[in-house]
């Protein structure tokens, strides 16, 4: 019997605002809604409170991964944050794929307090991608590996 | 080095099912700083949090983490814990493990896997968390509601009975809703107007209350306690308080051809009017885009005859600022549009009705004097069907997913008093399901059949035909004979899906209140919250929260208005003190904070810094309102220098949050 030990189990990091997005979660769980346990979420109050660091930090660390979900254009808690995080992360993804980061391991979804299910298929379909990619090893910083 | 304590809860089985507690909390004992790991069944109860407490005094703890539910559950209650045993509410960090973890992985070893990750992710934050102290803001003592419907009304009125001012801002000429088109009320069938006016009367008596009539809210700003509201009151070339409502001029007006919206178009008003009799304020109101004097300068008939002096063709709209410690939403619903449904052929014939022009017909102060005579020959019907469900419960994209709620019982109601006032008619409803839930509901609908002898049909209507006789052929299945039926009907009445009012949309935009896929305002917790946004300082009454009959409207108001006197009753708010902080040993003065700061929170100045060699500087600084600050942390990113950081979210908790999940 083959043992299939390598199975190729992603690090995704999924930064969720306080809003719309981690509540989308919580509802898509409420719901009992199945999404792959590799996708961790971090809780921000807003998109915008995203740096662009943290995602360099997540790649560096060993992420395959990072997708940031926000409220819905024109329906942020604060008015204007998802703007920014909108056009911080188009700048950000289209510099991390000209560094090698696949534009697919990257991504920005919108997701209301409402649509736990959307936010459980966003999840599904987003690991799967990154599951096909592979892991991800471009912005790895060694010294961060153990052993 | 902190002091950490990790609280593992059950949730009964909630958790414990499909996360190993003991396992983790077991994992998470050999973290740094961790000299204490337990787990409970239920952290949230009475036992669980002394057992808190406890572990806090017992091992001195100046952190706690808990993995239990999502922080939107509970992190309000697991301050409070904490703070009762003495430590900063803000050393309390969540692992969300179930929301997030257990109720979403079946995999027991996977779910125990993620929650151990989780946790680590919070003990590394809690690492980094430091003691807020929360500030404090003053409250406007004065509500405001928008929409003047029965909910906005009852929510206004009992905010007043609470001794507060309170106002109500309403788009058309007067308050009252569709409650005022409404002719009976299920299940005790009493007039709609006779238990309505009396309340909009009380209204425009009520000293508290201001009633802001065909106007609307333009622009919200501010936060709870103290919000900033444009109100835009239109132009209705009427002086409101010359005008005595004598309706002098409504009855000399010579533009005759002006449809009448009370009446859902079934009759003509003219271009100066008063919606109906008993409309509250009861003033006249000129319709420009239909006044002859306003579009071509030439008429000036109402001027004329008004002994009052009160026309005043030269009105402008007005915006005026007011400020508010709490907003309601009570944008109420309108029918949906049956562009859609061509099968029912609705725009092709006049005998094809919606439920709303079914009351309109049936009320004595409608269009036919309360005489139910078909719109397209003024003859008595003989035979009528009612269709449930037109664009109800429909997911092939042209009508509404979701249940109206209201159709079941008022077309019970239509049917019942059809029989009741013209037994010679034969009266059929073709339904999906009957839903009757609710007191004296059932009871109603069961009158309706067994005492009424209405033909209640299960199945769908394919298509209405309209013949040349001036008949229309319902083609229909019926779904338990399993026939196909053909009824030569007279009147086709439909019960078109309720959909929230087109204005709801931008509103919530303008209170940042979130809103669901099909437009209804999302509540603070669907079964705990349910008058409540998210949105502190917003709340939500009526059917703009979703579908609802008049009582529950009536209990939701009054909840509503509960909450709102609540808040009111405070003299100060507790401040998140989650908020921006700048650093100013880093900052440069560039101002990129200040341009993407929602609130106006960052302000600079001059400030004098000693330098290492004994001189002084003067830098310009940026520093942060705190008061005014609601730490979205917009500035944190925009920041060049780093100076600007966001308490309780900060770069540092954050990263380490990174680096424990990608370990």
């Amino acid at each position: 019997m083959q043992v299939n030990e390598k199975e190729f189990k992603p690090t995704i990091v999924a930064f969720c605002c306080n809003w719309c997005s981690y509540a989308g979660a919580d509802l898509a769980g409420t719901n009992r809604l199945n999404y792959p346990a590799d996708v961790k979420i971090i809780r921000v109050p807003c998109s915008c409170r995203v740096n662009p660091m943290f995602i360099l930090r997540a790649f560096q660390r060993g992420a395959d991964g990072v997708i940031m979900c926000g409220c819905h254009p024109g329906d942020c808690h604060y008015t204007t944050g998802n703007y920014y995080a909108r056009r911080r992360m188009t700048l950000l993804f289209s510099m991390l794929d000209y560094l090698g980061i696949e534009r697919e391991r990257t991504r920005v979804e919108w997701v209301s307090a409402a649509e736990g299910a959307k936010f459980a298929a966003t999840m599904n379909e987003f690991v799967e991608t990154v599951t096909k990619l592979g892991e991800n090893k471009r912005l790895e910083d060694l010294r961060c590996k153990e052993k | 080095m902190q002091r950490i304590g990790v609280f593992v809860c059950w949730c009964g089985s909630n958790i414990a099912a499909t996360v190993d507690v003991e396992a983790v909390s077991e994992a998470l004992k050999s973290e740094p700083g961790v000299v204490f790991s337990t787990n409970y069944q239920y952290m949230c109860s009475e036992a669980g949090q002394n057992m808190i407490k406890d572990a806090i005094k017992e091992h001195n703890l100046t952190g706690v983490v808990i993995c239990s539910c999502s922080p939107r559950m509970h992190e309000a209650t697991f301050r409070k814990t904490v703070q009762g045993a003495g430590i900063n509410p803000y050393m309390v960090e969540i692992a969300n493990i179930r929301e997030q973890c257990s109720w979403i992985h079946k995999d027991k070893q996977t779910g125990t896997e993620k929650a151990i990750i989780l946790g680590k992710a919070a003990i590394a934050k809690v690492h980094l968390n430091a003691p807020l102290t929360a500030g404090e803001s003053p409250v406007v003592k004065r509500a405001l509601v928008i929409g003047g419907g029965i909910a906005g009304i009852q929510t206004a009125l009992d905010i007043a009975e609470a001794g507060f001012d309170v106002d109500i801002v309403e788009t058309k000429p007067t308050i009252g809703g569709k409650m005022t088109q409404i002719d009976k009320t299920f299940p005790t069938l009493d007039c709609a107007a006779c238990i309505l006016t009396p309340k909009m009367v009380d209204c425009a008596q009520n000293e508290k209350i201001h009633i802001y009539s065909y106007s609307e809210v333009t622009a919200v700003k501010g936060f709870v306690g103290n919000f900033t509201v444009s109100i835009k009151k239109k132009a209705r070339y009427v002086d409101t308080t010359k005008c005595t409502g004598c309706g002098v001029c409504t009855e000399k007006c010579p533009v005759k051809n002006v449809p009448n919206e009370f009446n859902l178009g079934m009759n003509n008003r003219r271009a100066i009017y008063i919606p109906f009799a008993q409309a509250v304020p009861k003033v006249a109101t000129i319709d420009a885009d239909y006044c002859n004097m306003l579009k071509n300068g030439k008429c000036g008939v109402c001027s004329k005859v008004c002994t009052a002096g009160a026309i005043d063709y030269k009105q402008q709209d007005e915006i005026i600022e007011e400020k508010y410690g709490a907003i309601v939403a009570a944008t109420g619903f309108n029918p949906i549009k049956l562009d859609n449904f061509d099968e029912f052929a609705y725009s092709q014939s006049k005998d094809v009705i919606t439920s709303l022009e079914f009351e309109r017909l049936t009320n004595a102060a409608g269009p036919t004097s309360g005489q139910l005579l078909r719109p397209s020959d003024g003859k008595h019907p003989h035979t009528i069907v009612f269709v449930q469900c037109v664009g109800s419960r429909d997911t092939s994209g042209c009508g509404k997913p979701y249940c109206s709620k209201i159709c079941c019982m008022y077309t019970a109601k239509h049917a019942m008093l059809t029989r009741e006032k013209y037994p010679d008619t034969d009266v059929y409803v073709f339904y999906i399901d009957v839903r009757t839930p609710g007191k004296n509901f059932d009871e109603f609908y069961r009158r309706a059949v067994e005492d009424y002898n209405v033909h209640y049909i299960k199945g769908m209507v394919g298509k209405v035909a309209p013949r040349a006789d001036g008949t229309l052929d319902v083609q229909a299945s019926d779904l338990i004979s399993n026939e196909q039926l053909h009824i030569s009907a007279d009147l086709v009445v439909l019960a078109a899906a309720i959909e929230p009012d087109k204005s709801a949309r931008p509103l919530a935009t303008m209170l940042t209140a979130s809103m669901d896929t099909n437009d209804f305002f999302t509540e603070a917790h669907a079964k705990l919250r349910p008058v409540e946004s998210p949105t502190a300082g917003v709340f939500l009454s009526g059917t703009c929260q979703g579908p609802k009959d008049i009582p529950e409207t009536v209990s939701q108001a009054s909840a509503a208005a509960a909450k709102v006197i609540g808040l009111l009753c405070k003299d100060k708010l507790t401040c998140n003190p989650c908020v921006a902080h700048s650093d100013e040993m880093l900052c440069n003065g560039c101002s990129s904070c200040e341009k993407v700061c929602p609130y106006g929170a960052i302000t600079y100045s001059d400030k004098e810094f000693r330098m290492p060699d004994r001189t002084t500087a003067i830098r310009r600084v940026a520093a942060v309102n705190e008061a005014v600050c609601q730490g979205c942390g917009a500035c944190t990113v925009a920041c060049p220098s780093g100076a600007m950081d966001l308490k309780g979210f900060s770069n540092k908790q954050i990263m380490a949050e990174v680096d424990a999940i990608c370990k």
